[in-house]
């Protein structure tokens, strides 16, 4: 493995900046990375590589002419599928948009490309980012780098495993209920999910437009910062784009390096988020943190939140209800798939059938559930309800965080699980996302960051942080501490404790791939 | 929004056949079976959202509340005939072609 | 289609009273669509006025356009309506092919304006005011054309291709309350009730309002009570047709009175009434069955997440309200008294939709009277010719330029005529064409006198019977000079020297 993919994205960035390192070869070191692991995990979708070495000599022979470019200017880039390109295919792991080249970049892509980012691929995820596995995906699972057999989380596995197994520095990710921050726990990387708005979602393939957001992930919560800053702002294309000043979020995580930050910082623990069914493993490297944290001087409140027992509920109505109509306009009249009915049919029988084909049974699952939700007769029950449910949620934050900074919680209530393992039971992957869901019915940020690793299993285990809307800068500088804190625990930052691939490794992976 | 009555959680086949004909998905009689067991025990799960909500909460549709998000009458973004009908399963004279209709415009 | 069949208008009134409802969908004139910065065009070759909104391509997200709502609250002040404190968008969820997304963003529990009141005048002079319900914003879909079949029907159709320059057009519609006692001027009120809306929409500036292209069209929901309820109001309502898309005020009132008349037959044989869409045909002047209202009608309305809701600033509505042009029916009422024409005369020139046009004609000089004649006259004719509305023809300063040319001698009508077409043909300006067709009148006497001579040596017997007196004879010899003279000549002055000469040239 290049050193150069070993490094963090402000490392790399800084060589290709002094001239050490070109951009073509940072791009084609993860490009030949790629290559060497990635039939076996499945974490790219589509990659260029001649489209993305060009976009690389491009910033280094601007760079030669002496312009000034971005922080991130040359490094490579890996871009969930979620997001339209138009250098590469945009599926949204979905075989109804299988071959879909759109006719323009994605917001957050396009400022991604200003900064001089290189895009390096488009990256594997649930279906229409429905799922918490990647095995939705229309084009095979994604495997997770610390565990052969096992899943990456979703709906974002891709860019989590682009990150973690050294594909790429830096990856761009969806969060509707957990799909940056879930994933990244999984697999021992750094995800956030900004506030609501913070970033533009135009051009992010629709899920539920009132709880998506785009967010960044990476290795390092710094790394996770200098992408925030690129991608953050408002944007004329989004009406829900906010248009706020946002401070620099790598200038919070680079004040939080210093552990002694944490001082007085007020971290509440949330009752109903320390949900039934904690891996003990997780549990423990929860207690941990939180142990570390006071020792460091922060304050540790126990906070009630009576409400967020009612949040999966919530929100897996809003959104089917918003996903059934986002995913309406497939219908193999303007793009995607076209599958016509034996014998022919009419427009409304063609429509069905590609639709049929088209589809998984998640996203069918959903749509039809989404459509009673919204049906006449059931609307004040059901949707009705859970966007009230919503504001008692939104009431809960708000006097939680009168007494507290942040809110911690573990990501995920269990480490990686192996493929196939919730087959069969959705309601079992609905509820693992009890943590994560509260912050995007409110629309508040959330960060997941890796804490250990569990004892049972030696897989990673993260922790999440939540503060209040517009905030984002406090859970990098929280992150940043806490990062610190547990590198200094292990005398190792966290990934770079993640498994060497070697070729046996991947020899199994490829098999069990073959098998699937 | 639509008028309601009280939640029912009972989803019978027929309910499911009705609503894969509103969303458009020609679902096999065993999707429609297992769909049909799957949205009643997610129902059984979900339905609670009514249990603690009383009519003095305000519904919140956009989690962060903004209002008067406006742009100018300004043309921009404008795609080419041949952009826009790039992707098309099939295009004729400049237009996009699907097959008879038999329905009629709402 | 077999002949409907239908009770006598009078007799349905007799046993029935009608009650109508009208749904009028206005496409604004803004320079971009509603939701996205497409450019708001007719007539472009197709799918060329796209933005990704208008194709709901994937990742793509609607901006509400800032002028369709300052639009949209002059409208509804103009209705009389209340403009809403909080209005918000919602998403109308149907499958079908002209629509981009397979929702229409509309608008559902909190329109932009609610609770107004339009009066209009029927051509007996009888006042109506006509209850509004709402008003809302929402975007058109695109446009299907049916190939292979017949008629480029939507039955028998081999396909369609879809165009969705018209996907994403800003639309207000506005809702009547059902309008009651309108008795047997119900077709009359509903076709007067679009023509005031156009003409509103005519002086806000907001809308083309071009029938003929759907800038302005019209579903009419139509429903017959027994007598014996009147007053009942809401309470006792008759089961409703819905007649979609009637698209000229001449249809709008035959299609009403067909419905009535048509429901009328059914109720007094003993049936029913079947709650449906109707279809109108123009060449048959028949509404035909469409689809049934039934379940497929769940529309799934939600609040539409991509968008914020709108709290109309009171200075706005305010500055709005205060730059309101005065009310077409007070105007209407206005024009006619200052032009003194008479009602058959004005009514034609409101179903003309030329009121406009002669008040601009009237304010560069030209008296009423004249300017009704030439532009119902000449201009409306070639107008016809060419199915070109006349106001694109030909400008008010144009018409007047015409004028003075006659009233200065220069042109006679017929000659006025030639210049006209001359002007609309793109020849120049009228003194241009008169100098280049060489159309001027002859007013030189030595021209005319010579022809006249040469008229009155040609016909000695009746240049005899003028020496007798008989000097209606005289038409013959000035029909000959005109003649002659290839009509450029002033028959009056024509008419003089014949006189003159047949007395001096004994």
């Amino acid at each position: 493995m290049s050193e150069l993919v070993q490094m963090t994205a402000a490392d790399l960035a800084a060589r290709i900046a002094s001239g050490e390192v070109s951009s073509e070869e940072a791009t084609r070191a993860h490009l030949d990375r790629i290559t060497e692991v990635d039939d076996a995990l499945n974490a790219f979708l589509a990659t260029d590589g001649e489209s993305s070495l060009a976009a690389a000599r491009g910033i280094d022979a601007r760079r030669a002419a002496g312009e000034s470019l971005g922080e991130l200017a040359g490094v490579p880039l890996a871009i969930k599928d979620v997001l339209v390109t138009t250098d590469m295919p945009s599926t949204s792991g979905s075989k109804i948009l299988e071959g879909y080249r759109s006719p323009f970049d994605a917001t957050a892509v396009a400022r991604a490309r200003a900064a001089g980012l290189v895009s390096i691929g488009k990256t594997n995820m649930d279906e229409f980012a429905m799922g918490s596995s990647t095995e939705n995906s229309a084009y095979g699972p994604t495997r997770n780098p610390w565990k052969l057999d096992g899943v990456p989380g979703g709906s974002g596995g891709g860019s989590a495993v682009a990150v973690s197994a050294f594909e790429a520095p830096l990856a761009l990710g969806s969060d509707t209920g957990g799909s940056i921050r879930q994933p990244a726990a999984l697999t021992g990387t750094v995800g956030v999910k900004p506030t609501y708005g913070g970033v533009s979602r135009y051009g992010a393939i629709a899920l539920a437009s009132s709880l998506d957001q785009i967010g960044p992930c990476a290795r390092t919560v710094l790394d996770t910062a200098l992408l925030h800053d690129v991608i953050a702002g408002h944007d004329r294309h989004d009406s829900t784009s906010l248009d706020f000043a946002w401070p620099s979020m790598a200038q919070a995580a680079r004040e939080g390096a210093d552990p002694a930050s944490l001082k007085g910082l007020r971290i509440g623990v949330v009752k109903q988020l320390m949900i039934d069914g904690v891996q003990s493993g997780v549990q423990t490297r929860f207690e941990e943190a939180l142990a570390l944290l006071s020792a460091q001087g922060a304050e540790i409140v126990e906070i009630d939140a009576p409400h967020f027992e009612y949040a999966v509920a919530a929100y897996y109505l809003i959104l089917p209800a918003e996903a059934s109509s986002n995913l309406a306009k497939y219908d193999s009249v303007r793009f995607g798939l076209r599958v016509t009915p034996q014998g022919g049919g009419t427009v409304e029988s063609v429509m069905s059938e590609t639709r049929a084909v088209g589809f998984g049974a998640e996203v069918k699952r959903r749509i039809i559930l989404g459509t009673y939700a919204l049906s006449a007769g059931y609307y004040d029950a059901y949707y009705g309800s859970a966007q009230q449910v919503r504001t008692l949620i939104q009431r809960d934050f708000a006097a939680a965080f009168e007494q507290v900074d942040v809110i911690a919680s573990p990501t995920a209530p269990t480490t990686a699980w192996a493929l196939g393992a919730h087959d069969g039971d959705p309601m079992r992957d609905y509820l693992n996302d009890a943590t994560t869901i509260p912050a995007n019915l409110a629309g508040i940020p959330g960060i997941s960051l890796p804490i250990g690793t569990a004892s049972e299993d030696g897989l990673p285990v993260g922790l999440q942080l939540m503060a209040p809307a517009f905030e984002d800068a406090r859970l990098y500088r929280a992150g940043s501490a806490i990062e610190q804190l547990i590198a200094d625990r292990d005398n190792a930052p966290f990934w770079a404790q993640a498994p060497e691939l070697d070729a046996a490794f991947l020899a199994t992976a490829r098999a069990g791939k073959a098998a699937n | 929004m639509p008028e309601t009555s009280a939640a029912s959680t009972e989803i019978t086949a027929d309910t499911v056949a009705h609503l894969a004909g509103l969303a458009r998905i020609a679902l096999t009689p065993d999707e429609v079976e297992s769909l049909t067991s799957d949205l009643d025990s997610i129902l059984t799960h979900i339905a609670k959202v009514s249990e603690v909500t009383t009519p003095d909460v305000p519904a919140t549709s956009h989690p962060i509340p903004l209002s008067n998000v406006t742009r100018p009458d300004v043309v921009s973004d404008v795609l080419t005939q041949e952009e826009a009908l790039a992707n098309a399963p099939e295009a004729t004279d400049g237009m996009f072609r699907v097959s008879s209709i038999l329905g009629e415009e709402q | 289609m077999a002949k409907t069949k239908l009770i006598d208008f009078d007799r349905a009134l007799e046993l029935f009273e009608p009650v109508i409802g009208l749904e009028v969908h206005v496409e604004l004139n803004t320079r971009t669509k509603m939701f996205s910065t497409a450019p708001n065009v007719f007539g472009s070759e197709p799918n060329t006025n796209l933005a990704p909104v208008c194709l709901g391509l994937p990742g793509a997200l609607p901006v509400l356009n800032h002028e369709a709502v300052r639009y949209s609250i002059s409208l509804g002040l103009a209705l009389g309506c209340e403009i809403a404190e909080v209005s918000g968008f919602a998403r109308k969820n149907y499958f079908y092919p002209d629509m981009g997304k397979n929702y229409q963003i509309s608008q559902y529990d909190d329109p932009i304006a609610h609770d107004g009141s339009v009066e209009i005048e029927l051509a007996s002079g009888r006042i109506v005011h006509v209850p509004i319900e709402r008003a809302h914003m929402e975007e058109d879909a695109g446009k299907l054309n049916h190939v292979g079949g017949s008629t480029g029907r939507i039955q028998g159709a081999e396909y369609s291709l879809v165009d969705y320059n018209r996907a994403g057009v800003p639309l207000v519609e506005i809702v009547t309350r059902p309008i009651f006692g309108g008795e047997a001027d119900t077709p009359e009120i509903a076709a007067a009730y679009v023509s005031t809306i156009r003409d509103l929409v005519v002086s806000l500036g907001i809308s083309d309002a071009r029938m003929e292209r759907g800038n302005i069209r019209c579903d009419a929901n139509v429903s017959l009570r027994p007598r014996g309820n009147e007053g009942a109001g809401m309470s006792v309502l008759g089961t409703r047709t819905e007649t979609k898309n009637v698209n000229s005020l001449r249809s709008i009132e035959r299609a009403v009175r067909f419905e009535i008349q048509r429901q009328a037959q059914i109720l007094d044989a003993g049936g029913s009434i079947t709650q449906e869409t109707r279809h109108w045909h123009e060449d048959t002047g028949e509404t035909s069955p469409g689809r049934r209202k039934s379940d497929a009608d769940d529309y799934r309305y939600f609040p539409e997440p991509d968008l914020a809701p709108l709290t109309p600033e009171r200075e706005l509505v305010e500055e709005l309200r205060a730059q309101l042009p005065e009310h077409p029916t007070l105007r209407r009422r206005r024009l006619r008294s200052e032009w003194q024409f008479s009602a058959l005369e004005f009514q034609d020139l409101v179903n003309a939709g030329l009121l406009s046009t002669i008040e601009q004609t009237v304010a560069v000089g030209v008296p009423p009277q004249t300017a009704r004649k030439w532009w119902t006259g000449e201009i409306a004719r070639i107008a016809n010719e060419r199915s070109i509305p006349s106001a694109d023809l030909i400008t008010p300063e144009q018409v007047a330029s015409v004028v003075e040319l006659v009233d200065a001698g220069t042109l006679n009508d017929k000659l006025a005529r030639q210049v006209i077409s001359g002007i609309i043909d793109g020849e120049g300006t009228a003194s241009e064409i008169v100098e280049a067709r060489g159309l001027a009148i002859v007013s030189d006497d030595g021209a005319l006198i010579e022809a006249v001579d040469a008229a009155l040596a040609q016909q000695p017997d009746v240049l005899a019977k003028i020496r007798d007196g008989k000097v209606q004879a005289a038409g013959a010899i000035i029909g000959a000079v005109m003649k002659a003279m290839r009509g450029s000549a002033d028959a009056a002055r024509v008419r003089e020297l014949v006189l003159e000469r047949a007395a001096g040239t004994e």
